[in-house]
């Protein structure tokens, strides 16, 4: 093989060849985004409009599953309201907390690598099953939770017993996981060069107006992802509330999620919980869009 | 803060400084860590010690050593074993087949030149946006009229088909740091697409593939609702089910019996955490810092 003629012909030859191979290394992917992710996204429209038995097939009803869910539920809106204070309450309880530690972790002290690692810890069990056997005890009316109150002279609360209280354990839970998203942010800070400090420190700029002025905008972009995988996530919780609120007292806990889940199993109504599925995705798409349009007036693209 | 300021006060200041962060870190860090460890704590205390104590340990006099030995015979017909091992039987092929298909997706999206990649590539990121809320239903009446309810065989098929677009992603991500050179110089050489990907990629990418595997492993342990829905015989009953039915334990029960049984529920992701930690913090870090 020593003319480069040769080695180019070859080369366009493998070229082609690779085209090919290209579709057809993406085949089982294509099959499943189609068959998992299209084709039930379909499917799912279509049960909305249907009362459909698992053990039966689909029956055309047109728009009874939205005009019940309306008029007629008594669970679905305690369940609407339920689903929003958590998503609305945690996400923000979440982001204020990753970016607080990730701002003290931002400094150069000695065994950083160690904090992350356990501040990730609960991000790794907080779905666990066992976790929520840990959280009931936790908040039990003479568990830990309450014999610390008690010495702040908080009075017992009962925490699973009152609506006002029981979105909290599972709000508390949530927060407690904060570590992954503590990580990205910590991150971003590292990124932050230094030069900026530097130039701030000789204009005398206060540290608190550095913050302001430097940090925040610098990681916006950062805060945008953020926020919307920890909005995604509260939207989406299941685990805690099927099991430690059971979605009580009085639906306070009733997530949506939680919500189709009962209906379509052991209810076995699937056409009305594809319905409400698509009522939680029109919460999800919602804010989802408020957080992209706005985002054009607080995330700054810097490069 | 004037420039006359003398260094030595300076120094103090940045000491300070380091103080109250450490200890902002540490107080933090032990309310984190509490709940775990009052946990395993109380895996060795008798009913009376638990209630209404936030102490870790029992009085040394009273530590009860057989809550352990009980948990593990979890049921009146199983050990926390057989659990275990029903848990493993949807969990090994879910890990190896998510880290298979996702690596030659990305492969395939991200190393040819073909008409449709960009389409492709929207694809991958706009599923990656969807919640699986969506499919639930419709992937449920799917897998009953493939006959597919309650087996493991339902809880992994779908991630042989790379559905995992956040996995695709990262991979994608990964990818993209690695020289094209490589791929054609291997091209030439006589390697064909797999042969290119398994020599020459896979060995540098050997990073992502872990965590890849670890974060799929974590999830799965943690699936509750997957196995709720689709493993509704009790042969097939998985940990996450097991440990399920303990959450409203009753009363009479010894308490530390039953947060022992969680305790062994929660061991092996706690070690797997701790031995792999560097892959998962590493990859963590990484997921929003690149755009």
């Amino acid at each position: 093989m020593s003319a480069p003629a040769d080695n180019a012909a070859k080369k366009a030859n493998v070229r082609k060849k690779i085209k090919l191979t290209a579709y057809f290394l993406l085949i089982p992917w294509f099959l499943g985004i189609t068959v998992f992710r299209l084709y039930p996204m379909v499917m799912n429209l279509y049960y909305s409009f249907t009362d459909f038995h698992p053990l039966g097939e689909p029956i055309w009803i047109g728009i009874e599953n939205y005009r019940h869910m309306f008029t007629i539920d008594p669970v679905f809106w305690p369940s609407v309201r339920a689903t929003l204070f958590y998503v609305l309450i945690g996400t923000p309880l979440v982001m204020a907390a990753a970016f607080f530690i990730a701002f003290v972790l931002n400094f150069k002290l000695k065994g950083v690598n160690l904090f992350r690692t356990v501040y990730y810890i609960p991000s790794i069990l907080g779905g666990n099953v066992a976790v929520s056997i840990l959280w009931v005890r936790m908040f039990h009316p003479i568990g830990p939770v309450n014999t610390v109150l008690n010495t702040f002279g908080i009075e017992h609360i009962n925490w699973f017993g009152q609506p006002t209280f029981a979105p909290f354990t599972l709000i508390i839970l949530s927060a407690w996981q904060f570590g992954s998203v503590m990580l990205i942010f910590l991150a971003a800070l590292q990124n932050v060069s230094p030069t900026l400090y530097e130039a701030a420190d000789i204009d005398g700029a206060r540290k608190w107006r550095q913050l302001f002025a430097i940090t925040l905008p610098i990681i916006t972009p950062v805060m945008l992802f953020n926020s919307i995988n920890v909005l995604l996530r509260h939207f989406q919780e299941f685990n805690a509330a099927a099991l430690i609120t059971g979605g009580g007292p009085l639906n306070s806990t009733r997530f949506l999620n939680l919500y189709i889940y009962e209906m379509a199993f052991p209810q076995l109504r699937l056409g009305y919980a594809s319905a409400l599925t698509w009522i939680l995705l029109a919460g999800i798409g919602v804010l989802t869009a408020i957080l992209f349009t706005t985002s054009r007036r607080w995330v700054h693209y810097s490069d | 803060m004037t420039l006359q300021e003398p260094k030595q006060s300076r120094f103090k200041k940045s000491h300070i400084n380091a103080i109250i962060r450490y200890i902002i870190l540490i107080f933090i860090g032990f309310i984190l860590i509490y709940p775990i460890l009052w946990m395993f704590g109380a895996s060795f205390k008798e009913n009376a010690d638990i209630f209404g104590s936030v102490a870790l340990l029992p009085p040394f006099e009273r530590i009860v050593w057989d809550h352990f030995p009980a948990a593990w015979q979890l049921s009146t017909h199983n050990t926390i074993a057989f659990y275990y091992m029903n848990t493993l039987r949807f969990l090994v092929p879910r890990v190896l087949f998510t880290i298979l298909s996702c690596t030659i997706t990305a492969y395939g999206i991200s190393r040819f030149n073909f008409p449709g990649k960009k389409i492709f590539f929207t694809v991958v990121i706009v599923t990656l946006l969807m919640p699986e809320v969506a499919f639930r239903i419709p992937v449920y009446v799917l897998m009953r009229d493939l006959g597919l309810l309650n087996t493991f065989t339902s809880l992994w098929i779908q991630d042989a088909f790379a559905v995992n677009s956040f996995f695709v992603f990262m991979i994608i991500q990964f990818m993209r740091t690695i020289p094209r050179e490589l791929d054609e110089a291997a091209a030439i050489d006589g390697c064909n697409a797999l042969q290119t990907l398994w020599y020459i990629l896979v060995p540098v990418l050997r990073p992502i593939i872990i965590s890849v595997g670890l974060f799929t492993f974590m999830w799965g342990m943690n699936d509750y609702l997957g196995p709720l829905i689709y493993l509704t015989g009790a042969e097939n009953r998985p940990l996450s089910l097991a440990l399920a039915a303990m959450v409203d334990f009753d009363v009479l029960v010894p308490f530390g019996r039953v947060f022992a049984a969680a305790s062994l529920g929660l061991l092996p992701t706690i070690g797997i955490f701790f031995a792999c930690s560097r892959f998962f913090v590493e990859s963590v870090t990484n997921s929003g810092g690149k755009e």
